[in-house]
């Protein structure tokens, strides 16, 4: 495809997005690859606890004497996984509420931007640790949590842009050759407005990370997985005696989200061609 | 070519179209009148312009006429047949039988998409299934248009102004439409290649006769491609004759005003040409005058025009709005040599 | 005539861009006489509006560059002045007027003191005095209760409003010429008229020189003296206005005053210029108008003409209209 390689090739000129992509990508790399290599149970009680980095164990022992590594590579794998999965399902759900409120207007745009305000208006944390207390804690809870706090603000934005694209003279064309809406909506405005929508989406996946990681300290995450926050919240009491158990998975976290965040700003130079001039 | 015995193609009949005045703390209520009951019909194959200053209702006129936009009162009919009060599922299929043509050729073409597929869309929604069978169909109509099989697979970007308006030209006769609404469709373009795309409009009425709303602010061009033509001011149709007649001579003050304002690209006959030079601007049509929606701007006003509003009524051969048209010398005489040279 | 007021003389402007540089002016000598409008006639890509930018010299650098000519206001040559002195010429010798008169006014500020600035910053006129002289101002371009029209903001005016406010700023040193950029194709046919018989009479009062840039030669017919014919950066035609339309010689004038002329052929086919403009980064060899001229020779496709005169003051870059004209 054309527009991918010229999409790739103003990826590249923006060096702070590489340095996030490559980051990024070792990040998922050790996720995928981590356990398979360094196949130790996080949860095993492997030593002594509350030991710090050492040539046996590289990254320490937590205060249960669990493997601080392993506990690292298989949290990636949890914190990426519902850091991803929450911001696909937050997509889907707020593009179709964005999509059908932009493009029909009128009291369908009414009635959806209610819904979507009354979510707004709740303070995100709470609503999550709510939902999440209501139903048993588990990667499934966990994710729609993250993932119903976050789609209202992708639907603004995807209604924005399919009002702004609606009125456009390709879209009356359609209407008049007789396309039907949902064609019109899915294959004629949708490639158009994503972009915006895309980067921001990405960016959300930071958000969900840290999200998790919140719910996670809070004892709120999944008891059977590991994650990265989690492991900050079985540390917390010891932070002054032995502060790299919190302060490596929180550097993890850190060092993810920043790099998506860069990977997501890189995005959004390469598809916004309002602020490519500048 | 007037109307006569042939069944016209399409019919509009007391169109209305107004629009609540968003915005503002105060601002409910108020009403912007684009359209004030417009009413013409054309016939198969026949051209009728509609010209008019900004804001005197044509655009809106041709988005009410191919329901891009919903008319608030009056009704449409094509071949014969109400579309006017048609749900959206119904007049999906009847749309193919009216398409429009827009100003801007970058606009109007989906960028995504290759020449192949936008062209072939209006195909494949009429039911001709079979890519193959699309394509080859579309090569057809791209040879038709001026442009040759080896656009298929380009992007509008990839095209100059006057090369997109051939594909719009060509997506639009994909549906083998019998009237195409034209909104300002050369008034985007280069000048030399203004008369490439009239000329292609030309021929494919001629070949396939379609007839044209052609909406213009060029009263020149709309001369020249026209069998008549429609006055606009303010959201009504003040003057409506044949081309020819217009030619020799126009009714209504503000028609007189409006063609002798237009530049001629002839400089012997600035030095002759008078020409009436208009106080003021056009009113806003939120607001519009009442009585005689023209009276500010008259320079033949009487009381008269101010209290009653003049009904379009037949006037030698034409239709006119305006009290006094019809009277001798009315109006008085700059108009005839303005609107005489060609 | 006595000593003209412009005089351009072999102006060259190119833009450096990712692809390659770009002649947009190739070239360019003319002049204007007191009171006298000439008009530059092109389609998109012929480089007019470069032109006026580089009478002013406000070409963007980079990519922009005037890299050859001599522009020369009432014997000053504007292209060697410093920055500080071409300031002094912008606005108050020397005038533009755009196609899109919100480019000029600034939305935040009042008519007045839009046009204020222009008083106190080339006449230093005393603050009491440039109230009434923006007043006279605005009177003089037909602006009706200018006194009220001077507090308001360019929002509350209506475009022919706003073109006449933009005239009234740039009259406001009573330049000696007024750049036209497109100055009415914005407008309706009749504030078109308005404005135009505005330039003119404005011009007349003032003995201005006036220089219209345009793709409208109807609108040159009605007010031009002369006319110059820009083709992809070079000026393929000059001549009187009467004479340019009764008699083209370039078959590039002869084929858009064809297509401008639509109701002489009324009922007919349109005689119509092929092909469309060739890219800058795609210029053919020879002439640029070859591909798409009717009357093309082997020799017009392999040399590029130059302006050679087919009569007094008809400058015409052809071969095969100087080949006629022998």
């Amino acid at each position: 495809m054309r527009g991918l390689s010229t999409l790739w090739m103003r990826f590249r000129r923006n060096r702070g997005a590489v340095a996030g992509a490559v980051t990024l990508g070792l990040v998922v790399a050790a996720a995928l690859v981590g356990p398979l290599l360094y196949p130790v149970d996080p949860f095993d009680m492997v030593g002594q606890p509350a030991q710090p980095p050492s040539a046996s164990f590289l990254l320490g022992t937590d205060v249960a004497g669990r493997d601080i590594l392993a506990g690292i590579l298989n949290g990636a794998r949890i914190s990426l996984l519902i850091g991803v999965l929450a911001s696909l399902a937050a997509t889907v759900v707020g593009v179709a509420f964005g999509a059908l409120a932009g493009y029909y207007g009128g009291w369908v745009d009414d009635v959806l931007m209610r819904v979507t305000e009354f979510f707004l208006t709740i303070p995100s944390f709470v609503l999550a640790v709510v939902v999440v207390a209501i139903f048993q804690p588990s990667v499934v809870t966990v994710t729609a949590a993250i993932a119903v706090v976050s789609w209202p603000s992708v639907a603004r934005l995807a209604r924005g842009e399919f009002i702004a694209q609606r009125g456009r003279d390709y879209v009356q064309g359609c209407r008049a050759i007789g396309m039907p809406d949902w064609e019109i909506i899915l294959l004629q405005i949708m490639p158009n407005a994503l972009p915006p929508v895309i980067v921001v989406s990405s960016l959300m996946v930071a958000t969900a990370i840290l999200t998790e990681s919140g719910l996670s300290f809070l004892g709120l995450g999944d008891p059977n997985l590991v994650s990265w926050g989690y492991m900050i919240g079985v540390a917390r009491t010891v932070l002054r005696t032995s502060w790299w158990m919190s302060a490596i998975p929180g550097a993890m976290i850190l060092v993810t989200v920043l790099a998506i965040n860069l990977v997501g700003e890189g995005l959004n130079d390469a598809l916004n061609p309002k602020l490519r001039k500048r | 070519m007037t109307t006569g015995t042939a069944s016209p193609a399409l019919e509009v009949r007391g169109l209305v179209k107004r629009y609540p005045v968003k915005g503002g703390l105060f601002g409910g209520g108020r009403v912007v009148h684009a359209l004030d009951g417009v009413t013409l019909s054309l016939v198969h194959g026949e051209t009728l312009a509609i010209v008019g200053e900004s804001g005197c209702g044509k655009s809106t006129f041709a988005r009410c006429v191919v329901r891009l936009e919903e008319p608030t009162a009056g009704s449409v009919l094509l071949n014969g047949a109400d579309i006017t009060r048609l749900g959206a599922r119904a007049l999906r299929p009847l749309r193919r039988h009216m398409q429009i043509i827009f100003q801007d050729p970058y606009a109007s073409l989906n960028p995504r998409y290759s020449i192949a597929s936008l062209v072939g869309d209006a195909m494949r929604l009429r039911g001709i299934s079979g890519r193959k069978e699309r394509r080859r169909r579309v090569a057809e109509l791209l040879e038709t248009v001026g442009l040759g099989a080896e656009f298929l697979d380009r992007y509008p970007h990839e095209l100059s102004g006057g090369q997109r308006q051939r594909v719009a030209i060509a997506r639009a006769l994909a549906a083998e439409p019998e009237v195409i609404v034209c909104d300002e469709p050369v008034s985007a373009l280069d000048v030399s290649i203004q008369a490439q795309v009239i000329n292609l409009l030309k021929r494919l009425q001629k070949r396939f006769g379609i007839a044209y709303v052609f909406i213009s602010h060029d009263l020149s061009l709309v001369r020249h491609i026209s069998d008549r033509i429609a006055v606009m001011y303010l959201g009504q149709i003040v003057e409506l004759a044949d081309t020819s007649a217009v030619r020799a001579r126009v009714l209504h003050p503000y028609s007189q005003a409006l063609f002798s304002a237009a530049p001629v690209a002839d400089p012997g006959a600035t030095a002759r040409k008078k020409r009436i030079i208009l106080v003021g601007e056009v009113p806003s049509p939120i607001d519009p005058p009442r009585a005689c929606r023209f009276h500010t701007r008259c320079p033949y006003r009487q009381d008269i025009c101010a209290e009653k509003a003049p009904e379009l009524r037949p006037v030698e051969g034409r239709l006119v709005r305006c009290h006094f048209a019809g009277e001798p010398g009315f109006p008085p005489m700059p108009a005839q040599e303005a609107a005489m040279h060609g | 005539m006595s000593a003209p007021v412009l005089a351009v003389d072999g102006l060259t402007v190119e833009f450096r861009t990712a692809l390659g540089t770009v002649r947009a002016v190739d070239d360019l000598s003319f002049t204007i006489g007191e009171g006298e409008t000439v008009a530059i006639v092109g389609e998109s890509g012929s480089g007019k509006s470069t032109v006026a930018l580089a009478l002013l010299r406000l070409v963007p650098d980079p990519p922009g560059r005037i890299v050859a000519g001599r522009v020369r206001l009432d014997r000053q040559d504007l292209l060697t002045l410093d920055d500080a002195e071409i300031r002094k010429v912008r606005g108050r010798r020397m005038a533009m007027i755009f196609q899109d008169p919100m480019m000029a006014l600034n939305p935040v500020y009042t008519v007045e003191r839009q046009i204020g600035e222009v008083l106190r910053l080339h006449l230093g006129l005393p603050r009491q005095q440039v109230f009434d002289q923006v007043v006279e101002l605005l009177r003089l371009v037909g602006v009706p209760a200018p006194e009220d029209r001077a507090r308001q903001y360019p929002h509350n005016l209506s475009g022919g409003m706003r073109q006449r406010v933009m005239i009234a700023m740039a009259l406001a040193c009573k330049p000696r010429l007024l750049i036209a950029d497109e100055p009415t194709t914005a407008l309706d046919v009749t504030v078109q008229a308005q404005v135009l018989e505005l330039i003119q009479e404005l011009k007349s009062r003032l003995g201005m020189a006036v220089l219209l840039i345009t793709h409208d030669l109807s609108i040159v017919a009605e007010t031009a003296h002369r006319v110059i014919v820009m083709y992809t950066g070079r000026k393929v035609e000059e001549g009187a206005t009467a004479e340019i339309f009764a008699d083209p010689r370039h078959p590039y004038t002869g084929g858009l005053l064809g297509a401008a002329k639509w109701e002489e052929n009324e009922g007919n086919e349109l005689r119509e210029i092929p092909g469309a403009v060739p890219s800058p980064f795609d210029m053919p060899r020879g002439c640029s108008f070859a591909p798409r001229c009717a009357v093309a020779l082997a020799r017009c496709r392999e040399h590029a003409p130059a302006l050679a005169d087919v009569a007094p003051g008809r400058p015409v870059r052809c071969f095969v209209a100087q080949e006629a004209a022998r």
